[in-house]
């Protein structure tokens, strides 16, 4: 009964799976950590460390992440000495300075990054899992499990989504045009008669923050719009889940221990149950 | 009871007892975090050593930085508060260890006490060593420190000379790392 | 145990005999261990182990969280970041207890489902059933007041709609909403209470296990085929059962490991999926997420919830008959707490003289709509407040109610079961038994 239903709803799901339109355009960008036996690039996230660090940075904070993390492993992994060295880049305010009053000093490598310099610009810590880069189809969660969370791919779609605005779209609304966000402005005359819209994405406050070229890598790599977004948007990923890499080791590991333990049990339930399902 | 009859025995045994490993193993697994997260935290060992910038600190002065929830005493000391230190007979002393992390059990002369070979710095506990209070700097009848709550006499080289304190100042694991710079643990 | 003839401990050391003597736990453990257990009891049984395990991890990685755990809300979400990112082997600690809620509600509702489909909650277990019912209560309000120890976004605007339900309540809702906020809206007194709470409920649900174990334990178990165990003689009774330890404790821990596997694959592979991004934004009572979401088990009471607006005549006669007390959203309330309800009193509204769905043959197909319909409902709880899914839901939480208030009453009277086996050891060999030669026979379903 209950194996009859299980089928009918796997049978169910699987043909379900069309995609359904977006209201935002989210490109399913490769990265090397993705799937079970994924891993963060080294250099990638290199290079999007100095993307943040040179454009990003000016106004996003990373107050989650110590100057630490940055020489931990299974991340960007730089030596220590160039820990110590970017982190002295910074002034932290230390309370304990100052006869208890306060003072900024050199940031060592135990403090966080500072928060955000601008208000409205949420800080990047987190954000890779903080977005959702694919939905449904319908609800279902299916390209989710299929594709992942999508997050990653939202952040390096957002960077080279910012595209020409539609022709209807009035030359001085607020914001720039990006076809990867969908919680911007909309103006009116892009909107059908029942308010929908026409076209995909909004208008986001963020400038355009990467045109491609705008930063150089000391190897010589690839630094097109394209090249650089993957590198900033795995970098985040990193920040957001520096653990990624430990956890997918425990995974397997346990998984495989799983597995052993399951067929030796089998085995021992078999054994144990054989004289009782036999002649009587 | 015949061979066969035994190999029958250890071959039903064996999946029994291979189950039952493999069981207590993965259950070892399990347990092993949940017992290791008690240990300290990555930003609590990030804390374990810092770094100090002694460029400011003039001879004959000293400062006070907080390390490990602990005062750390960091003094350049003068050529007389040396010279005086290094005249004391060692075997007079209540304690004659050095009491000094860096090199371990040691007379407690002088050049076991400081951090270089001149003397110029002594790095040391502000912790008193009988019951724990913050001894004050240039005080006391030896020119060191006195501990105001019991009246222990530390002399220049923060060893004890009188008083209720058995030890001498603790002498952390501490080392220049470049002209300016010490680091603590 | 259950009435169940059966051999009970006798002490043989000078040791046991002594402790037992004294305080008999000894035995206590050993007859509940070697329980006679009916021998045909199929892989739909395994749920209680999961459960129990789940309870103890989530018991146990609780406890080591709330070592590292802040519940201000201007340090909770921080030091959840702490324990993902400093503390050792805490990013899977707390991947551990996220998933392992999924997992118990997982396990608990296949338990329930269980449970509806072979009559488990028909006399004489009532009682048992009842007790689930209190611990599933509980569970609910456990996981309830977890999600909003992160103090994400979803964790403080899912709270702010749940804890408006009671505010719902006609004449004390809004003191009621106050007490239990122990403030105007939610925030620091919500978090600090929750997180006491939070702590508690657990070994409050433990307690009830343990009740729940004895309650079952002395009517026995039920089984696939309904039909009860022999009572004539231990003779009888050793034919349809066998003790507890160690065939069905090695069959639960076969199925357990299998489970734990994909668990581990899912914690290891893919935490997050059953989550929402948006708990990773830190709390912003000032903006709402565009769409606020329950996680996913709480969904089809959630559908269930929202269906009954104003404009359903439902409401709207109801509305009328109590002077205006019961609005739309107090309906939506009632209905909600309603849903549970009704499967609390299965009991007394299934009629049926036969208990395993196994043999009701019109039975079988309500049921499989029933579980449809749950499906459905978890679904459409998180869709958007809008047509079709509205209309979905209102379907869906009309079934729900009509299963348990309509079909379950009439069909009892109305529907011709097929013969159920003589005894349990019959229904055994006709899987096992020599005839056929091991497995190749496929099971009456």
């Amino acid at each position: 009964m209950f194996r009859k239903l299980t089928l009918a709803a796997v049978l169910a799901v699987t043909a379900v799976t069309a995609n359904a339109a977006s209201e935002a355009h989210v490109e399913d960008f490769d990265f090397s950590f993705e799937g079970p036996f994924g891993s963060f690039d080294q250099n990638q996230l290199q290079r999007g460390l100095k993307i943040y660090t040179e454009i990003c940075s000016a106004c996003h904070g990373l107050e989650l992440v110590a100057f630490r993390n940055l020489h931990d492993e299974g991340g960007p992994a730089l030596p220590e000495d160039q820990v110590r060295a970017y982190a002295e880049n910074y002034e932290v305010f230390d309370q304990a300075l100052f006869d208890g009053e306060g003072d900024f000093r050199a940031a060592t490598p135990a403090d966080k990054f500072p928060g955000s310099a601008v208000s409205n610009a949420p800080d990047l810590s987190l954000m890779a899992k903080a977005r959702a880069g694919f939905h449904g189809p319908y609800g279902t969660g299916i390209n989710q499990f299929l594709k992942g969370m999508g997050g990653p791919e939202y952040i390096a779609s957002l960077m080279t989504g910012y595209v020409d605005p539609p022709e209807c779209a009035p030359e001085d609304f607020d914001g720039s045009y990006n076809s990867a966000f969908a919680s911007g402005g909309y103006p009116d005359e892009c909107k059908y008669e029942d308010g929908s819209h026409k076209y995909p994405g909004s208008w986001i406050a963020m400038g355009q923050p990467l045109w491609g070229d705008d930063v150089d890598f000391d190897d010589g790599h690839a630094n097109d719009l394209e090249s650089a977004a993957q590198d900033v948007a795995a970098f985040l990923m990193w920040t957001a889940e520096p653990k990624m890499m430990a956890r997918k080791q425990a995974g397997l590991t346990g998984v495989l221990f799983l597995i052993i333990l399951s067929v030796l049990l089998y085995l021992t339930n078999k054994r144990l149950w054989a004289p009782h399902k036999k002649k009587h | 009871m015949s061979n066969a009859d035994d190999h029958q025995g250890t071959r039903r045994d064996f999946i029994y007892y291979a189950t039952a490993g493999a069981g207590a193993v993965v259950t070892g697994a399990a347990v092993w975090p949940l017992v290791n997260q008690m240990n300290p935290s990555a930003d609590v060992l990030a804390l374990a050593s810092i770094r100090v910038d002694v460029s400011a600190i003039d001879p004959g002065t000293q400062i006070t930085v907080l390390w490990q929830g602990k005062p750390v005493f960091i003094r350049n000391r003068t050529e007389e508060e040396i010279a005086e230190a290094r005249a004391v007979d060692v075997s007079s002393l209540p304690d004659a260890d050095a009491n000094n992390e860096n090199i371990g059990a040691a007379p407690a002369t002088d050049e076991n006490r400081s951090l270089d070979a001149e003397g110029k710095w002594l790095v040391q506990m502000g912790v008193c060593t009988h019951l724990g209070c913050v001894p004050l700097g240039d005080e006391g009848d030896f020119g060191g420190w006195f501990c105001p709550c019991h009246g222990s006499h530390y002399d220049t080289a923060g060893r004890i000379r009188k008083g209720p304190a058995p030890r001498n100042l603790p002498v952390p694991v501490a080392a220049f790392v470049d002209e300016t710079t010490i680091e603590l643990g | 145990m259950g009435g169940i003839p059966h051999d009970h401990y006798e002490p043989k050391s000078k040791f046991t005999k002594a402790v037992n003597g004294r305080l008999p736990i000894i035995s206590l453990l050993y007859d509940t261990i070697m329980a006679p257990t009916p021998k045909n009891l199929n892989w739909m049984w395994i749920w209680g182990i999961v459960l129990t395990f789940t309870l103890v991890l989530q018991i146990v990685t609780g406890v080591v969280l709330a070592m590292h755990y802040t519940p201000h809300v201007d340090m909770a979400f921080a030091s959840v970041e702490h324990i993902m990112r400093d503390v050792n082997g805490g990013h899977m600690i707390r991947y551990f207890h996220m998933n392992g809620a999924s997992l118990f509600f997982l396990a608990v509702y296949a338990h329930i489902f269980r449970g509806l489909y072979y009559g488990s909650y028909k006399a004489p277990r009532e009682i048992t059933w009842i007790i689930g019912m209190l611990i599933y209560i509980l569970m609910m309000g456990a996981g309830f007041m977890g999600y909003v120890l992160p103090w994400g976004q979803m964790s403080f605007h899912g709270t702010a709609v749940i804890t408006g339900l009671f505010g719902a309540i006609p004449f004390v809702g809004e003191s009621l909403q106050t007490l239990l906020l122990g403030a105007g809206a939610v925030g620091q007194p919500a978090l600090n209470r929750f997180f006491s709470l939070h702590y508690l409920l657990p070994f409050i649900i433990a307690g009830l296990v343990i009740v729940h174990i004895w309650a079952f334990h002395s009517t026995g178990n039920n089984n696939p085929t309904g039909v009860e165990v022999r009572r004539t003689s231990k003779e009888d009774a050793e034919k349809d059962t066998l003790p507890f330890w160690p065939y069905f404790v090695i069959k639960d821990l076969f199925a357990l490991a299998v489970i734990l596997a994909v668990f581990m694959a899912v914690v290891g592979f893919m935490p997050n999926y059953l989550g929402h991004p948006d708990n990773y934004i830190p709390a912003n009572p000032l903006a709402t997420p565009a769409h606020i979401v329950p996680e996913w088990y709480f969904l089809p009471f959630y559908a269930i919830l929202r269906a009954f607006t104003a404009d359903v005549w439902v409401v709207q006669i109801v509305n009328f008959l109590s002077f205006g007390i019961i609005d739309a959203k107090f309906f939506g309330v009632l209905a909600m707490f309603g849903a549970i309800v009704v499967m609390g009193l299965a009991p007394w509204l299934d009629t049926s003289s036969v208990r395993s769905g196994r043999f009701r043959p019109m039975f079988k197909w309500w049921f499989a709509l029933l579980v449809i319909d749950f499906i459905v409902l978890m679904w459409v709880g998180a869709r958007p407040a809008e047509y079709p899914y509205d209309l979905i839901s209102l379907i869906g939480a009309a079934y729900w109610f009509a299963y348990f208030l309509v079909i379950l009453p009439v069909l009892g009277v109305i529907e011709k079961p097929l013969p159920t086996p003589a005894t349990i050891e019959d229904d055994f060999n006709a899987h096992y038994g020599p005839k056929d030669g091991g497995s190749a026979t496929t099971p009456a379903e």
